[in-house]
């Protein structure tokens, strides 16, 4: 899965494109993101950092093709997602991202085994071959002894593996974490994050929405710099350094 | 995939036990109240056409007053038949015979005990067809024939002591006191499964005549027609004669003149109506217990807004969610319909069995499988429809709403 960077042009998996989302609230119009525009390239490993109030949550939504926007386009997989229907968005949506939440979120009546079958009925894979693909992946979070429980029956740290392998079910490209250390203590934390860098390795596009500036210039590549609805500034590591770079990417 | 959705419906429905039971208590009782009382009327209905027990197509019966419910016909009857009309009957063009029956009541006594039992008088003339248009046979001794004066054929209910009455057997060769008279059982009939019959005493007209001195009137008049085809010409040909002789006028008849089929059809319809009365009464609480579906699965659909948002997050489309829901929905009635099927054929088991007992009738409890097959899958599309709005709304759940921590 190790794809060779140097000489291709990266695939675009996510691009927000002068993206607008307002609501409103009673009689004001609230511009919850103004003019966003983000750019996930392909093997990449990007933050989406601010505090709360930034925007943050409103550009996960949008950045996973969960909330449509008011003005601008989003691109799936250099697909324009406002041809889409509903349907093909959903199905769109659970092939190629696989979504991780600081609340874990996991269907409290289905076993650990079954949560992570989930996402492949929904891509109408057959019942033998979710079984035994939830069975490979949850033994890769080394929950292999626990399938059939319940999350009620599970600790923090491993409801969020579960998370984790539901979140890979159906191999996606992209990672969309949300908080994902949020709920856990920092040993747990550590374990979760090691994890997701393993994945970057492999090549999985990684997505981290977060309001931890540290968790962030620990972990990824590129920092999206939230403030008020808007992208502050987005930087860079480059070697071991962190440069500030301008809203246009240039490939590599 | 649809095969995933009754296992998934089957697994929130037992999370949900209690209010799972509770919502589909009005589906059950509906179900079990039609199903019972389908059951039941059906029972009962055999029950009661096997206690006429004539299936000759060629026979009238002409008696005189309406169908009274109490006791043998022609009885409290201010003017009665007379031999005279039977005989008018039976120069009529369609009829070939026209026989005279009288039916009393007399007192028996046996073995020290005494009873009162309806007796039903055997012409001299025209016994074989009496017998054979009654379906009347004897399973012990023989019948009567026109010499046998002084000698009496009993139903099938005397040779058990216990159902008798009598706490002692009556078989042929046994002597019997009737009315104070001394006569000689030479026959029992074959069971017939009707009181009518079974509990009846048999003997020569003159014998009973005697008896009773009170004349030549005949309790009912049983006519053999010529030809089956004949039958609707010949009843309007006894009435217009009927009318004439006792002269009433159209609509005013002091007489009744039915085709055994004429009767049970009254009858049958008098039970159908009931039956149908009920049934609706029960369909209300089928529709009430849908109601409780709906409300059940709304609230279900309310508390499940953030799985809903989780599932459409991780790949569901709208007609997904909406599949599941709509399918347990469809479960929960399906679960009350089969309950209730159960419930009710066994209720209407018991009652085909308890109606036997009182009527003495052997009716084989009906166990209809049609009827059964077409309630689970009705509950199922009840449940369904009902779960149609609920399931909605769960497919229409905005996942950035219910997502929101």
């Amino acid at each position: 899965m190790i794809k060779n960077l140097k000489n291709k042009k990266l695939k675009e998996v996510i691009h927000l494109h002068d993206v607008d989302k307002f609501y409103h609230m009673g009689e004001s119009l609230v511009k919850a993101v103004n003019k966003m525009n983000i750019s996930i390239k392909e093997g990449d490993f990007v933050a989406i950092m601010g505090q709360s109030g930034s925007g943050k949550s409103t550009s996960m939504n949008l950045v996973g093709s969960l909330d449509i926007p008011t003005h601008g386009k989003i691109y799936l997989d250099e697909k324009d997602t406002s041809n889409f229907t509903e349907s093909d968005l959903a199905q769109l949506r659970g092939k190629k991202i696989g979504f991780i939440f600081q609340q874990f979120n996991l269907i409290p009546n289905l076993t650990a085994l079954e949560n992570v079958m989930l996402p492949m009925l929904f891509q109408n894979v057959e019942e033998y071959e979710r079984k035994q693909r939830a069975k490979e992946i949850l033994m890769l979070v080394k929950l292999e002894h626990r399938i059939n429980h319940y999350p009620g029956q599970l600790s923090g740290g491993e409801q969020q593996r579960v998370a984790i392998a539901r979140a890979l079910a159906n191999d996606p490209e992209i990672i969309l974490a949300d908080e994902p250390t949020g709920n856990l203590d920092s040993k747990t934390g550590e374990i979760v994050m090691k994890f997701l860098n393993k994945l970057n390795e492999e090549g999985k596009t990684i997505v981290m929405v977060t309001h931890d500036k540290n968790l962030a210039l620990e972990h990824a590549k590129e920092i999206y710099w939230l403030r008020d609805g808007r992208v502050e500034k987005i930087t860079r590591k480059i070697g071991n350094e962190w440069r500030k770079i301008s809203n246009c990417h240039t490939s590599k | 995939m649809i095969k995933d959705y009754f296992i998934l419906s089957t697994k929130n429905l037992r999370r949900r036990g209690v209010r799972s039971w509770l919502t589909l208590l009005g589906i059950f009782i509906g179900i079990t109240a039609v199903i019972a009382l389908i059951s039941l009327g059906d029972g009962l209905k055999l029950a009661v056409n096997s206690q006429f027990g004539v299936s000759s197509t060629q026979l009238i019966t002409v008696q005189a007053g309406g169908l009274s419910g109490y006791g043998p016909p022609g009885s409290f009857v201010v003017n009665p038949l007379t031999k005279e009309d039977a005989e008018a009957i039976s120069r009529l063009s369609t009829v070939e015979l026209a026989i005279p029956r009288r039916i009393e009541t007399l007192n028996l006594e046996f073995n020290n005990k005494l009873q009162v039992i309806a007796a039903g008088s055997v012409p001299i003339d025209n016994t074989q067809e009496v017998y054979e248009l009654q379906e009347i046979s004897a399973q012990y001794g023989r019948l009567l024939n026109k010499d046998d004066v002084g000698k009496v054929v009993l139903g099938n209910n005397f040779v058990d002591s216990k159902k008798s009455g009598f706490d002692k057997e009556i078989m042929p060769g046994a002597s019997v006191t009737i009315n104070e008279r001394k006569f000689r059982v030479i026959g029992i009939m074959e069971k017939k499964g009707s009181f009518i019959l079974d509990g009846a005493i048999l003997m020569l007209e003159p014998d009973l005549k005697n008896l009773m001195d009170n004349g030549d009137k005949a309790s009912i008049i049983i006519v053999k027609i010529k030809n089956k085809d004949l039958m609707a010409k010949a009843q309007t040909e006894i009435e217009d004669l009927m009318r004439e002789r006792r002269d009433v006028k159209k609509g005013e008849e002091d007489f009744e003149v039915s085709t055994p089929e004429a009767m049970l059809a009254t009858v049958n319809q008098i039970l159908t109506g009931v039956q149908m009365f009920i049934v609706l009464i029960a369909t209300i609480a089928i529709i009430i217990g849908t109601i409780g579906i709906v409300n059940t699965m709304m609230t279900s659909v309310m508390e499940r807004r953030k799985e809903i948002g989780i599932m459409k997050a991780i790949g569901a489309r709208n007609s997904d969610i909406f599949l599941q829901f709509f399918i347990e929905a469809g479960m929960l009635g399906l679960i009350g319909g089969l309950v209730g099927v159960i419930a009710g054929v066994g209720i209407g088991y018991l009652g085909t069995l308890g109606i036997n007992y009182f009527i003495g009738s052997e009716t084989a409890p009906s166990i209809n499988f049609i009827l059964i097959f077409a309630t689970l899958i009705g509950s199922f599309i009840i449940g369904a429809i009902a779960g149609i709005t609920p399931a909605m709304k769960a497919a229409r759940q905005n996942p950035v709403e219910v997502l929101r921590s």
